[in-house]
């Protein structure tokens, strides 16, 4: 494939706001996880909330966005001055000519969890001043970012759960492939809400300690928010810039909400990647796992990583990191992967107190000073929804 | 100004009063006139019988939406690519855990909260058919069909493989239809390609623009377009209909962008 450029991108998460301070606490290998005072929630787990997220004011023309999930996505738009990057694509390409494509699982669905606390006695009428089409709709936080910048291109959100804003660089890349634009800004967002934590509770699948991926006593996941955005095009980026270069999807065809026992979706996502990067599993450096710790996805993904790339590849979750930021997981993930080339380090997982030596791959638990080239991380969501991306350094 | 070209091979319909695609394709050529009526779902052979129990109204009404498209194709469902585009899923399922959450207890089903993914129909589709290809599932509030549609006529001539459309949007239970009233449940599914086959029905020649989007000369089925977002579609499904040499059609998308549709349609939709 004609390869993706990285032209510019920032991520915000529970590690902080911006490229440096995420890269700080991976170097460090500390989480941001912390016990859950989310809202009024009183559950027994860890969660990653975004510092400051409460105190973003929208101007005047944005006020009708207003809600969690597009503060969280002003916050991240507001680093390492991703906006002035997407000004000047707008004056090389054109408002027409620059595509939105953004992941979430839940939008800003916490304001209508709000507003049903607050329905009329009588009538059950929702709060006059809710606003559905901003903030509880899917597609919400693609029209904050197009009219945060004014785009006059096309626009859509990817809701395919937690592989979400991993396959929004496949929508990138049609459109280029195209010809219908010659940008785009990629990602995701994805905010704390109810429910997430308490449907991953009806689950069983939230873990009362700090999750801890790949490891024999993992209990399942810490929930998270976090936001990230990508300037992608086709143009070449300086030596040294970092591209996507394969674009893996499938289906698992399982169930809706664990994955095929023996990893054959995800493998097909990874082989798929490989196969559109012209790369062999030899060539990979490192792996960025789904890890999300539940019992199932990280047997399943390690059988499929174990099949594919053997024992030895690299591999750890940022997980244990970020928690688990569902729809907006894929993009920092990326975001996370390009930072490991720029720094030249290969992170470890973090949490993890003993590995589960039933799954034979190389997962590390401390950083590896090796300056990784070739990147393949994965994101799998419920439905069976796989994506995996390949990224490298030019 | 960019133009990308797509072949509609198949076309599945159910709406209000728009049982399937034959019987909507005689409403569009005026052969019988439009009379809305509550949308019949055909229910889905194709789902265990423990999922079959499990979903709701968007699942249902998707599931069937593509059935309809793929009767008569020389189509292997579980070969397609496939693309879902809704403006809200499942609203019965939002409204329940929305009422669960503000409840004293916040006790919700874990089939509520599985089902709630906007990707669920996308999931029990791959699961019914055993369709293990790329799927998608997407939104774009009222110009949810246009942006899938769009999304699916670019992964046909990336792949070089056809794609199943399936767009559909059900009604939300009050309190939430009062702030997003959507009228009927309606879906729409296309397969689309980027070669023509002997079973095209039509060619159409896509660009990005801005125009007044088209509009439906019957007041019934213009309410219908304006009032689901899956019906955006019918301006573009009455060119095919109508099979008249050549049609432009503009759907709508956003306020500052709307989708220009070149129709050719091809003999066998005669």
């Amino acid at each position: 494939m004609q390869a993706l450029n990285l032209f510019h991108y920032t991520l915000a998460t529970c590690l902080g706001h911006g490229q440096q301070a995420n890269w700080n606490a991976v170097a460090q290998q500390r989480t941001g996880l912390k016990p859950c005072v989310f809202e009024t929630v009183r559950l027994p787990t860890f969660v990653g909330q975004v510092e400051g997220v409460e105190d973003q004011r929208m101007s005047e023309h944005l006020a009708h966005h207003m809600c969690r999930n597009n503060q969280l996505a002003q916050l991240a738009l507001l680093q390492d001055d991703f906006s002035a990057a997407v000004l000047s694509a707008i004056q090389k390409y054109g408002k027409q000519r620059i595509g939105v494509f953004l992941g979430t699982s839940t939008a800003g669905i916490l304001s209508t969890e709000l507003a049903y606390r607050h329905r009329d006695s009588s009538t059950g009428a929702l709060p006059a001043d809710f606003n559905y089409q901003q903030t509880h709709n899917t597609y919400s936080v693609g029209g904050f970012v197009r009219d945060y910048f004014d785009l006059e291109g096309p626009a859509v959100v990817v809701s395919s759960a937690c592989s979400s804003s991993a396959k929004v660089f496949g929508n990138a890349w049609r459109m280029m492939e195209c010809g219908l634009i010659d940008a785009a800004i990629v990602g995701g967002v994805d905010s704390l809400c109810l429910t997430t934590l308490y449907g991953f509770n009806s689950l069983e699948l939230l873990s009362t300690e700090l999750c801890q991926p790949y490891g024999e006593h993992r209990r399942g996941i810490s929930i998270s928010e976090a936001a990230g955005f990508a300037l992608v095009t086709r143009e070449k980026t300086s030596p040294g810039g970092i591209s996507i270069t394969g674009i893996g999807e499938s289906s698992d065809a399982h169930h809706m909400s664990s994955p095929h026992p023996e990893g054959a979706g995800a493998l097909s996502a990874m082989q798929q990647a490989l196969t559109m990067g012209g790369c062999t599993p030899q060539q990979i450096d490192y792996i960025n796992l789904h890890g999300t710790a539940t019992r199932s996805n990280d047997a399943a993904e390690g059988l499929a990583v174990a099949n594919l790339f053997g024992a030895d590849t690299p591999c750890s979750s940022t997980k244990g990191h970020t928690g688990h930021a569902l729809g907006a997981a894929g993009i920092v993930e990326v975001a996370l992967c390009a930072l490991a080339i720029q720094n030249g380090l290969i992170p470890a997982g973090v949490n993890t107190q003993e590995l589960d030596k039933t799954i034979g791959v190389n997962y590390l638990l401390t950083n590896l000073a090796r300056a990784p080239k070739k990147i393949v991380t994965n994101s799998f969501g419920f439905g069976g929804s796989n994506c995996s991306l390949l990224l490298e350094k030019q | 100004m960019s133009f990308i070209t797509v072949y509609v091979d198949a076309i599945g319909l159910c709406g209000p009063g728009l049982d399937n695609w034959a019987a909507t394709q005689a409403v569009l050529k005026k052969q019988v006139s439009y009379a809305s009526t509550p949308t019949v779902i055909q229910a889905s052979n194709h789902l265990p019988p423990a999922e079959r129990r499990r979903v709701g109204t968007a699942v249902k009404l998707a599931l069937a939406t593509a059935a309809d498209a793929l009767v008569n194709g020389p189509y292997s469902a579980s070969e397609l690519l496939s693309v879902f585009s809704s403006s809200g899923g499942d609203g019965d399922n939002c409204h329940s855990i929305c009422e669960a959450l503000a409840s004293q207890d916040r006790l919700i089903s874990p089939t509520r909260f599985t089902n709630s993914v906007h990707n669920a129909p996308s999931g029990y589709w791959g699961i019914a058919l055993q369709a293990k290809p790329a799927s998608t599932s997407l939104c774009a509030f009222d110009a949810s069909f246009s942006a899938g549609f769009l999304e699916a006529c670019t992964q046909a001539i990336a792949a070089k493989a056809p794609v199943l459309l399936i767009a559909y949007d059900t009604p939300y239970p009050e309190p939430l239809r009062a702030v997003r009233p959507i009228a009927h449940s309606m879906g729409v599914a296309l397969v689309l390609s980027s070669q023509a086959t002997n079973t095209t029905l039509a060619s159409l020649r896509i660009s990005l623009g801005i125009a007044s989007a088209s509009v439906m000369d019957d007041t019934q089925l213009e309410s219908l377009r304006q009032n689901v977002p899956a019906a955006r579609c019918l301006p573009m499904l009455q060119a095919i209909a109508n099979a008249q040499h050549k049609e432009d059609v503009v759907l709508d998308l956003f306020d500052n962008q709307q989708l220009l549709v070149e129709v050719t349609a091809m003999q066998a939709a005669l």
